[in-house]
């Protein structure tokens, strides 16, 4: 396997706020291969969106964030980088050229007053330096490709005048506009109905083969993770609880959390051991208070495999198996029964 | 009654061509002012004061025996002058200071303070101050209205902007790597073009009430210079002999400041991408 396009290495990401300090994410890390997809997965809450955020240098001023570790990012001129300590106007250069983001609401991320092309088109002279016509003309391109019908026609007409699919292709397109190396996706489906969903994760898949570039999807949709992540991380209240390969993760899940998750999915899952339910199966209870995070696992008021020892500390991340890694501390004892 | 939608439309449409017909007749007018005035606008002739209007003096002559048609073509010039400076003025002001107050969170408090306190002065009282002090002359009176609307306009800027700026597409540009600079003018600017237009259109129209007023109030601009104001302020006394020595002028007033509002209305309307289709 080739250099990681991405390392984090112990991302924490504080607020602070009237009423403490909130951790929104705490000691993250991961990494994704050129022209493979690590998925970022959990709930409202648990920092996915802060994660790519804070990757991005996108957290707002005034939100005063505190943020520690590091994001090691491979240029495409193979310069390595930290993204969080880079100067402000270098990591401009690499926004939209070489790191691109979609967003979950394709309705307002497009701004009202400009049509598709010239925003597509905006970012193409930006980085590439390309004038008006030529950038047009890539904008198009860029339409074409992003399977847009009439794209020559679509390029003139403004968002309001697309529906939500069509938007998020277009957003895409942008995204794409400079061929970027990494594509950070902030649950780019979750706004769009279903058949349209398949149809976006089908072109991002066929753009990721064509042009080999990473992407970091963050996402609760499980069954998208199953179909297009190669890599996935579940977080919990902020903290990495489960790493694996995607195979691996489906088939065996390693932390209650985890098992939990995937006996919620309607239709396909039960709880391990358990046959099949008439009714959806639930986590119980809800995510603790992120201003007093219970002092042992934070999934352990919720957790049915609890023992004594998980309210005592944070339980570390260990390596459970191949590529696997863990945190809980009843893991090992059931990775090695199970094995 | 609800008239079919295709006839409002119609409607609305042929009223807003209207106005820039009359707005365009008294721009061609000022503009032509020595050519389209009968007589020179500060010719007195005091033993034909106060006559009706006639086929000599086409609307009359005022206490002075001033002939009423060229001084109100004449008046075009000063009025049209002075509204549009006052609402270029102050729109691009009062932009500049609603954008940074509205984008910045850190200058939003102590801007707009200034900004508030400026209001606190009731506006025609601030006018009058401002020439008192600078002297009355065309520009002075033109900076005394421009202080007394950029407030104005700052306040409408500043909202429009605290909603736009909170829209995805602002994050969505900056994640494309745009700097700061250009979002707000490439990106934020246009989208506040319709609450602008709005207050241009009002500005227009407000400035040659209230440089009426300040002329009444004799702070205004010197009476040698005939705008519409001076006319209708100058004439008043005269108004229950004479009714053609304010009607006329005050008739231009109308005239022009409603043309404009509509016309702003419109041009408001056609700009908006969402409106285009309806229109």
């Amino acid at each position: 396997m080739s250099a990681p396009r991405l390392t984090v290495t112990g991302l924490s990401t504080c607020f602070p706020t009237e009423d403490g300090l909130v951790r929104s994410v705490a000691d993250v890390s991961f990494s994704i291969a050129p022209g493979k997809t690590t998925a970022l997965v959990g709930e409202s809450g648990s920092g996915k969106s802060v994660t790519s955020l804070t990757l991005m240098r996108l957290l707002p001023k005034t939100a005063r964030a505190q943020v520690e570790g590091q994001a090691r990012f491979v240029t495409r001129a193979g310069r390595e980088v930290d993204l969080l300590t880079l100067p402000d106007a270098q990591m401009r250069r690499l926004r939209g050229n070489e790191l691109a983001m979609i967003f979950q609401e394709p309705m307002t991320s497009l701004n009202p007053v400009f049509t598709v092309g010239e925003q597509i088109a905006e970012s193409v002279r930006l980085h590439k330096g390309l004038n008006r016509a030529a950038a047009l003309a890539h904008a198009k391109r860029m339409l074409d490709l992003v399977e847009i019908p009439a794209a020559a026609q679509r390029l003139h007409e403004y968002p309001h005048q697309l529906s939500g699919g069509m938007r998020q292709r277009v957003m895409i397109a942008l995204a794409m506009a400079c061929d970027p190396t990494l594509l950070i996706a902030d649950e780019p489906t979750t706004a769009l109905d279903v058949t349209i969903q398949a149809q976006i994760l089908v072109l991002m898949r066929r753009l990721q083969a064509e042009t080999g570039m990473s992407i970091l999807f963050i996402t609760h949709n499980l069954g998208v993770v199953a179909h297009h992540a190669d890599d996935v991380v579940v977080l919990y209240a902020g903290r990495v609880v489960e790493a694996a390969p995607v195979r691996p993760l489906f088939a065996t899940p390693a932390h209650p959390y985890t098992q939990g998750l995937l006996a919620c999915l309607p239709g396909k899952a039960h709880a391990v051991g358990q046959p099949r339910p008439k009714r959806l199966f639930a986590i119980r209870g809800q995510v603790s208070s992120p201003l007093s995070p219970p002092p042992g696992c934070a999934f352990e008021p919720r957790c049915d495999q609890a023992i004594p020892a998980c309210a005592q500390a944070v339980p570390p991340l260990v390596t459970t198996g191949d590529l696997r890694q863990a945190r809980c501390i009843r893991v090992p004892s059931v990775e090695r029964t199970a094995a | 009654m609800r008239l079919p939608r295709l006839l409002r439309q119609l409607m609305h449409r042929r009223i807003v061509m209207l106005s820039a017909f009359v707005l365009i007749v008294i721009a061609v007018l000022a503009l032509g002012a020595p050519w389209f005035a009968s007589a020179d606008p500060n010719d007195t002739a005091v033993l034909d004061r106060l006559k009706g209007p006639s086929a000599e003096h086409l609307l009359g002559t005022d206490e002075l025996g001033r002939d009423m048609y060229s001084r109100i073509v004449h008046g075009a010039r000063y009025s049209l002058t002075i509204a549009a400076l006052t609402a270029l003025g102050s729109v691009i002001a009062g932009t500049a200071l609603g954008l940074v107050a509205g984008f910045f969170r850190r200058l939003d408090a102590p801007l707009m303070r200034v900004v508030d306190a400026m209001m606190s002065f009731p506006d025609i009282l601030l006018a009058i101050a401002l020439v008192a002090i600078l002297g009355p002359s065309l520009l002075n009176v033109v900076l005394a209205l421009v202080l007394v609307y950029t407030p104005r306009v700052a306040r409408v800027v500043r909202a429009s902007t605290l909603v736009v700026r909170e829209l995805l597409f602002v994050e969505a540009v900056r994640a494309l790597g745009v700097r700061t600079s250009r979002i707000l003018w490439r990106h934020i600017l246009p989208n506040l073009l319709s609450p602008i237009l709005v207050q241009v259109s009002f500005i227009f129209a407000y400035a040659i009430l209230a440089e009426a007023g300040l002329s009444f109030l004799g702070v205004g601009v010197p009476p040698e210079i005939p705008t519409w104001g001076t006319m209708v302020a100058g004439s008043q006394q005269y108004a229950d002999k004479a009714f053609w020595v304010v009607l006329f002028p005050g008739l231009a007033i109308i005239f022009t400041a409603l043309s404009l509002q509509i016309l702003g209305d419109g041009v408001r309307d056609l700009l908006d991408p969402k409106l285009k289709k309806t229109l």
